[in-house]
Parts: C-alpha cells; structure tokens; sequence
C-alpha cells in the first residue's frame, strides 16, 4: 500500500495497470483525453500498448481485438464517443470479450458542454447498445474509488467474460486527491478462465456451472471462433428460437447469479433513519455532508451511496431501505436512478430531488433540493 | 471442430467441412477466391514459414466476410465494416500472430473505409483481402462504392449517379506496403499474390474482383454464371508493373490486373519496435 496523490483519471489508469492493462485504445475528447495521455507514457514500460485510433468505433474494436489475442484490454471516451461505441460493445457482449470501458461523463446531449459534468449517462451506460443483454456499470465519487471500481471493473469482466462500464464523470476525473494504491500481490486480481480440454475438445462458448465459458484466445491452437451472429456452444450461427433463447438467456443469468460479486453499495446511519438521502458519483460527495448536517441537526436522516448502476440488487436494496418513511434520491440529471428506486421502494415512499447543474454542486443548493421533503 | 474429417479435396485440412455446404450462390467468385488464398497459404505453411495455429482470419460483415466460417483457423466474424481494427487490436497485443482480413468492397471500403485509410496510412502489419462484386450482394442488391456509373441497383432505381471509388488508387496513394489486383477468372494471381504478402510486412491489400451473378450480375444483364465469368475474363488484363493510374476499372476499356505498389516502408511494428 502506498499513499499517491492522483488526479481521477490517473487513478483509473494506475488501477488498470495494476489489474494487468496491455493494450489501451483510445480517440480524444474531453474529459476522457489525459487518461490516454497518461497511459501513452505509461503501458510501454510494462511491455503494453497504447494507440490513437482514427475514432472510437475503431478503437472499441481493437480492445475487443486485443483482448481475444490475450491482453486485458480498455478504452475510455465521453457521452458522444461512448454514443460511437454502441455497436462494439454490441459486440463485446455477445463474443464474451472482457474488456474495460470507461465513460466520463459530461453535459450532454450532443457535443453538451465537454468540460463540465453531469450524470446524464446513466441509462446510456447501461442500455448503450441494441439488443438483449445486462452488463455491469460501476461509478466512482473519488479518486480512491476510481481506483478501486477500475480493479474491481476489471476483475468482474475477467470472471464473467463480459464489458464492464466505469462510469465516471469530469468532476472525478480531474479532481486530485490522496488515495492508497495497492502493490502486486496486496489485492486479487481475477484473469479470465482458460479451457483445460485439449483444443479438439473444446468449444469456445460451453459454460459449466457458472453459466461463464473458459476462454481459448487466438496463438494458442483452439481454432477459436468470435461470433458476432447469434450462435451455439461450437460459436457456430444458427436462426433458431432455441439457440437464441439459450444464448440470451445464458449471458443474462451468468451476470445476475454473480449479483453479490457485481453489486455494491455504502450505507451510513442507516439503523434508525426515517429519510434516507440515496446518491452516487460527484453529486454524492455533497449529498453525503448534506445528509451528516441534517443529522447533526437531530433529524433521523441516513445515506446511501450507490457504486454499482447495474444491474441493482433489489433484495439487497430493498431490505436497506426498508424502515424509512422517505427515500431522496440525489442526482444530477433529471430522473435516473430515482426511478428505479421509486420501482423498488414503491413510489409513496420515493421522492426525487434533482440538481441541474454543470459545476459541482454547493452544500445550499443540495440542501435546498432536499430540505423540498423534509 | 473435434470431428474426424473425411478427407475429399487438398484443401480440406484448412476448412471446417462440418460447416459445408456453404452459403455462397452458384456462381459467385469467393470461393475461387478463398481456394486460391488458401493454396498460397498452404504454400507458407509447408515452407515452414508459417504457423496455421498463430494465423487469424478476421472479417466483417457480407458475402465475403463468411469465409471466416469455414476456415479452420483462429477467425473472428464480427462487424459490418470493423474488421480492419478488429484485426489491428489482434496484431497489436501478439505480433507473433498472422492476421489476415477478408471482406467485401462496401465492408472494406465503404462503411469500413476510414479504417482502411488509416490502416494503410500506418503501414499496420496486417494483410487485408478485398473482394469487389459492386454491389451489396446480402442484403439484395443495393448500391456499393464500387458500383459503376448509371448501373442500376435496388437503391439506385434511376441509375447511379456517383462515380465509383477506386480503392487500388486509394491505398496507394498511403503507406502500404502491398497493393495488389487479382481477378476471379485468374486464381494463380491470387494465390501468388497472397503467397507473396504473407512473406513481407506492413499493410497489404490485395483486391480480387469477383463476380456474383445472382444478384450484380441480374443489375447488368449478366445472370448466367459462365456468361458472367466469360465477360470478365474478356476485360482482365494483367501487366507485370501496372502504374496507378492505369487502375481504374473500366468494363468498357478493360480491368488491370497486377502488383501496382511493392514497397518496404518501415510497418508500424517496425517503427514501435515491438513484435
């Protein structure tokens, strides 16, 4: 352990090469660039690589490329290059590829305000792309967060062979602060499954009994096949209802019977509150001071900070937020994750307290929008 | 796959003949072009020269990109027009691997195209095939960047008003290594060509143009395969050192086939000193 004063972004890409990051591939744009800057200098010292592609769409596809040839592989961009990466993530979902994508995001829509932040990617992080499928989206409110969603992020896409969202945002990204790195051996670090068939044996999308397929990667002579077609065990297309029912089905199940090791959330003073003040990311980091004054001031108040988007776990939720009267959900955007606590925790109890804001928020402003249900 | 192979032609040993027959038209050009890519292949790897098990065929989406169904190597089928970085993010986490690209003229060129441009500007150690029908032959006949003038296409019902993309000009005019035209009615260059690539480094493309009668051909009035296949051979015409400018394809003044560009330009591995 070695206390590092690191700039969000920094933190991720530390976090990344601690986790094994060798081939990084990324397109410029605000608030995303330093990141790639960063590991430009960095990844050849450890025998990796990183490379300006001509955009995102090509450089999500050679993270997909990278990581079927053996490399854990990232990219990071923001709200209008995450937009051009639908397809490969599409595409990292239904080869079973891990791999890392970071989105820090920014004012939107379009090209928004790139410098400035709010939290209005939610839902394009965890729906980015066409077709049916869940994958793990965590967001961060610090850098040692950063740090630890990124080894985390990485873990989780190594286990359950699928992308992993880091959802970031331009507050954390640039914000420097002390955190604690972690040297080689002081935290697991998962690598993927390999096949222990001999190659005329194996099939590269046969899932054992956690539904997550061992994964032969090019060189080694499996004769792998990545099929972007719907497809069976043998990775071989086929047009059935059966097939696509299997496979749908499968990439579905393997993330949710893993939703104790893809959820995570923190819960403060929780035991006695009749409110509860739920945020996450930047907004978090003033909705937490908020909640601990309303507190001080003797009012049963309670925060919970979400670090997983998705998928939630709902039992778990549920069961946190039970005994309190009113849940206030804090976020930057105009109605996200309140709405899947006003699912959850049923909508007589769920009250929303939006903050539209580019800058980070101050302690009134968060008050006031809170202070709206007390 | 693990099943014991019956074993009917030479080439057998490269594909995955449980996935056979397979989809192509009667007619259509791709599989004289694979066969012909494989026999240079095979030539490779008899040599010694090249391991089938470090060899990755990726492709695309269309016609042409299903060739990486059957090849019984390491192959990745994945997005329309993605191929190229695919390929680029395999080369460059194992540059021991061979990564050879094969696609259509809208794939490569088209929805593909600035991949292929900076890929080429690179020089990235990749060998990329790009097998030209003029039209986009899957989804039924719509309008390539290859498509020539006033032709007719699903999309173009008035005739197309665009002037085709002339993708040897393109390519060399960057930093490739390797700029090649074969014809479907001439499997020998393409398998020589190909045999050649494999033994050079930096980008290397390699157009064959092909005929697919079922579906340009019905645009052109050419919907028998023999008649379609006669036409081009009448218009191919190879010159040992064609120039460039030379390259555009004209079915009217005819189609040059040959090595327009071999270079030895320093390939992106080279210039990061990796692989």
């Amino acid at each position: 352990m070695k206390r590092e004063f690191l700039s969000g972004n920094r933190a991720v890409a530390e976090a990344a090469l601690l986790s094994g990051l060798r081939f990084y591939a990324g397109y410029p744009i605000t608030p995303a660039s330093d990141l790639m800057e960063y590991l430009a200098e960095r990844l050849p010292k450890v025998g990796g690589i990183a490379v300006q592609f001509e955009d995102e769409i090509a450089s999500i596809n050679a993270a997909i490329g990278a990581s079927w040839a053996g490399a854990k592989a990232m990219t990071a961009t923001s709200g209008p290059g995450f937009s051009l990466m639908a397809e490969g993530i599409s595409l990292a979902v239904a080869t079973e590829t891990p791999l890392v994508v970071v989105d820090i995001m920014r004012a939107g829509p379009s090209t928004g305000i790139p410098t400035k932040t709010t939290q209005s990617d939610v839902y394009q992080a965890r729906w980015l792309a066409h077709g049916d499928y869940i994958l793990p989206v965590f967001a961060p409110w610090s850098a040692q967060d950063s740090y630890d969603l990124t080894i985390k992020a990485f873990n989780v896409s190594e286990k359950l062979r699928t992308p992993v969202i880091l959802l970031s945002d331009a507050v954390i990204a640039h914000m420097w602060e002390t955190l604690y790195t972690r040297e080689p051996g002081e935290v697991e670090i998962v690598s993927r499954k390999k096949p222990v068939e001999p190659p005329e044996e194996y099939k590269p999308y046969k899932a054992g009994e956690d539904l997550v397929p061992p994964m032969a990667v090019f060189g080694e002579g499996y004769k792998v096949i990545v099929e972007s077609l719907v497809h069976d065990e043998a990775g071989y297309y086929r047009q059935d209802t059966r097939t696509y029912r299997e496979m749908v089905t499968r990439l579905r199940e393997k993330i949710m019977r893993n939703i104790g090791v893809v959820y995570e959330h923190e819960e403060y003073w929780l035991e006695d509150a009749k409110i509860i003040i739920v945020s996450y990311g930047s907004t978090a980091r003033m909705a937490y001071p908020v909640a601990k004054s309303l507190l001080s001031r003797g009012l049963r108040v309670g925060f919970l900070r979400l670090k997983t988007l998705w998928p939630l776990d709902e039992g778990k939720l549920s069961s946190a937020l039970s005994k309190a009267d009113k849940i206030i959900v804090v976020e930057n955007n105009t109605g996200r994750i309140y709405y899947d606590i006003a699912r959850i925790a049923g909508r007589d109890r769920a009250r929303f307290s939006p903050i539209l804001t580019v800058d980070p928020p101050g302690f009134n402003e968060v008050l006031e929008a809170v202070s709206r249900w007390l | 796959m693990a099943v014991a192979k019956k074993v009917i032609h030479p080439l057998d040993k490269y594909l995955r003949s449980d996935r056979l027959p397979h989809i192509w038209c009667p007619g259509c050009g791709i599989g004289i072009a694979l066969a012909a890519m494989l026999r240079g292949i095979d030539r490779r790897i008899r040599e010694g020269k090249l391991d089938r098990n470090k060899l990755v065929f990726v492709t695309g989406i269309g016609c042409s990109a299903r060739v990486s169904f059957y090849v019984d190597f390491d192959s990745a089928h994945t997005l329309h027009g993605r191929a190229i970085p695919f390929a680029t993010g395999v080369k460059l986490a194992n540059p021991s691997l061979e990564v050879i690209v094969v696609g259509g003229d809208g794939d490569i060129a088209g929805i593909g195209g600035n991949h292929l441009l900076h890929a080429a500007r690179r020089n990235m150690d990749l060998f990329v095939v790009m097998i030209t029908n003029f039209v986009y032959a899957m989804t039924g006949g719509q309008l390539a960047p290859t498509t020539p003038l006033r032709v007719y296409t699903t999309t173009t019902p008035y005739g197309n008003p665009e002037p085709p993309l002339n993708v040897i000009k393109l390519v060399a005019s960057l930093n490739a290594n390797y700029v090649a035209r074969a014809s479907v009615t001439t499997p020998h260059y393409i398998e020589s060509f190909t045999y050649k690539a494999l033994g050079m480094k930096g980008f290397r493309f390699l157009e064959v143009v092909s005929t697919c009668p079922e579906v340009y051909g019905r645009h052109i009035g050419l919907r028998n395969p023999v008649a379609m296949l006669e036409e081009l051979k009448k218009r191919v015409i190879y010159k040992a050192h064609p120039v460039v400018d030379e390259s555009d394809i004209d079915w009217d003044k005819g189609i040059v086939i040959g090595e327009y560009v071999v270079r030895n330009n320093p390939s992106y591995l080279d210039l990061i000193k990796r692989g």
